[in-house]
């Protein structure tokens, strides 16, 4: 693991930088007309370097999900700008935005409900490849298989359907889903969150390993400081809507800034001392 | 397999234990089938005595239920006292007509249900979605009876419908093709009214169904890989919805049940409705036991047909 390797410099093209980036949600209210602007996240800008991973951490409500959902180009952010791989991905439409999809994927929260339980194993992990119309029938199918040993299942489950496999066991297939079209940045949005213990650092480890093996770059999201600072390269905290310190985790923890950091790395070092206190 | 075999059982028990309250439901009510021709000063006492005796109803009501279990077992279910003959034929002719209206309004129904179900919860918030939300709450909050009534008042004004009956008067003479026509035109009215009764449900859920799958994250993973709407609706928010709406097309059944009787009424269809009202104010017990026992039967087969489709279309029913 990279903790606390230094930020990357300009020796590399970033993957993907964002830059002022504001997202808000109009909600009507029902009994008027009148329209109320819920801001979920403002003047935001990330940088991310091949092969490295950014978290971004903060409180539930600070904008983080939706951070992640218009970097996927699940909604489109209000201003700013998002460049992958010197694409500027908002100015995309049609048959360059859709095979500029291959390379953000998103992994979710709950794996339970990220998989259609309608489909295979096999069938989920090559949606991907038949929606993007890559192969034929049997090099999906063999890819699928591929990627199912690559992520610790056994190929042999590819006729299994989601809810026969135990929460970690989903979480490997939203990964080998994920990765079906060789993307370039993968996004985790509360990926280990509703895992327990043993199954995160199993999850950490094989991210670890694709990473290597993959230069893949990742974008973690999490509320959970402690969990990131063991995997990421450079830790982004958001608070209210924005990037109010962003360092490498190795300068975060020496030598935090806002406020909100200082809070979050207290109640880390709480949890830290309670367990240390017990193992003793 | 056992499963079905289980609910095949069951279903059984559930005849037999209605047909036992609908004897006794018929028995606490005043009077029976020859009380007013016993009000009749011209007919002596002992005429009267005489054929409630032929008929039986001076026994027991234990004896008569079993005397009428024999009957249902030899397939006639009874005579009828005002038509003279078992009641088996009778309602057997009924049943047809009942099953070919509500099962011709039953798909007409799901027919549109669904994919008015799916466009609106494509569409959700938008205008159009919303006119249609508008359109289906105020079919819902018109009475059955009164959009019934609208129905035969048009059939009427306009001569454009027949307003009742099954075939216009010689239409024996007919071609088959003449035949299907004549039957056609008959069955539009009441057809028309079941759908409208029933279809305002049907489309909220479809589209609820929808709506909720479509807001689960691997819709949102599918929709990251760049899958086409279309995709996105066909083949993953429908065949996960599925299931609640399989559960539901038993309801339906139901539902359409209960609105044939009284669209049978109203637009005088000659189907199992009719005969049950009448043979219920005319005491006529086995005809009522008869019919009241064949809605139960379609209400049984509904929710089986229901249960069956629901087992074969989910695979995770197959593990409990």
């Amino acid at each position: 693991m990279n903790l606390g390797s230094q930020p990357s410099v300009s020796e590399f093209q970033p993957l993907l930088r964002v830059s002022g980036l504001r997202k808000e949600y109009v909600q009507r209210s029902p009994f008027s007309r009148k329209k109320i602007a819920v801001n979920a996240f403002h003047d935001v800008s990330l940088t991310i370097f091949p092969g490295k991973t950014l978290a971004v951490v903060g409180e539930s409500g600070a904008g983080k999900s939706s951070l992640a959902r218009c970097i996927a180009l699940l909604e489109r952010p209000n201003s700013g700008t998002i460049e992958l791989a010197g694409n500027n991905l908002l100015a995309l439409s049609g048959q360059e935005l859709f095979a500029m999809r291959r390379e953000v994927q998103l992994i979710f929260q709950d794996p339970t409900s990220a998989l259609n339980p309608r489909l295979t194993a096999g069938e989920i992990i090559a949606e991907p490849l038949l929606i993007q119309r890559k192969g034929t029938k049997s090099q999906r199918r063999a890819r699928a298989l591929q990627l199912m040993e690559q992520v610790g299942l056994d190929s042999a489950w590819e006729r299994k359907r989601p809810l026969e496999f135990s929460g970690g066991q989903r979480q490997r297939l939203a990964i080998a889903r994920a990765l079906a079209l060789g993307p370039q940045l993968l996004i985790l949005d509360e990926a280990l969150s509703n895992l327990d213990t043993a199954n995160q650092t199993l999850i950490l480890k094989l991210l670890a390993e694709l990473q290597t093996a993959h230069a893949l770059s990742f974008l973690h999201i999490s509320h959970d400081l402690r969990l990131v600072s063991e995997f990421a390269d450079e830790v982004a905290v958001m608070y209210e809507g924005t990037i109010v310190e962003w360092k490498s985790t190795r300068n975060l923890f020496a030598s935090p800034e806002h406020s909100y950091t200082k809070e979050l790395l207290a109640s880390v070092r709480s949890v830290e001392s309670i367990l240390l206190e017990r193992s003793a | 397999m056992r499963y079905l075999a289980r609910r095949l059982v069951h279903s059984a028990l559930l005849l037999f234990g209605v047909s036992i309250f609908s004897f006794a439901i018929l028995q606490l009510a005043p009077g029976d089938f020859f009380t007013p021709i016993s009000l009749n000063p011209q007919i002596s006492a002992h005429t009267v005595a005489a054929l409630r005796s032929q008929y039986g109803l001076d026994r027991p009501l234990p004896i008569r239920y079993e005397h009428w279990l024999h009957s249902v077992l030899r397939g006639d279910f009874g005579i009828s006292f005002a038509y003279g003959t078992p009641v088996a034929p009778l309602l057997a002719v009924r049943a047809r007509n009942t099953l070919l209206l509500t099962g011709t309004s039953l798909l007409l129904a799901w027919l549109l249900a669904i994919p008015f179900g799916i466009w609106s919860a494509a569409r959700r918030r938008k205008w159009s979605d919303r006119a249609g939300g508008i359109l289906t709450s105020s079919l819902l909050t018109v009475p059955d009876l009164v959009l019934f009534l609208a129905l035969l008042l048009v059939a009427v004004r306009t001569g454009w419908f027949p307003t009742g009956g099954m075939t216009s008067a010689g239409s024996e003479d007919l071609g088959f093709g003449g035949k299907v026509k004549d039957l056609a035109i008959h069955l539009f009215l009441p057809a028309l009214g079941l759908v409208l009764a029933t279809l305002p449900p049907l489309v909220r859920h479809v589209r609820s169904a929808m709506i909720e799958v479509l807001e689960a994250p691997f819709v949102r993973a599918a929709r990251a890989h760049g899958i086409s709407e279309r995709r996105v609706l066909l083949r993953y928010a429908l065949p996960v919805a599925a299931n609640p709406l399989i559960t539901l097309f038993g309801y339906s059944v139901a539902a359409m049940l209960s609105a044939s009787l009284l669209v049978e009424m109203v637009l005088s269809w000659p189907g199992v409705g009719p005969l049950l009202v009448d043979a219920i104010l005319a005491k006529d017990v086995y005809v009522v036991v008869g019919a009241v026992l064949l809605s139960s039967v379609f209400l049984v087969a509904g929710s089986l047909i229901a249960d069956a489709s629901l087992f074969a279309a989910d695979p995770r029913i197959r593990m409990d």
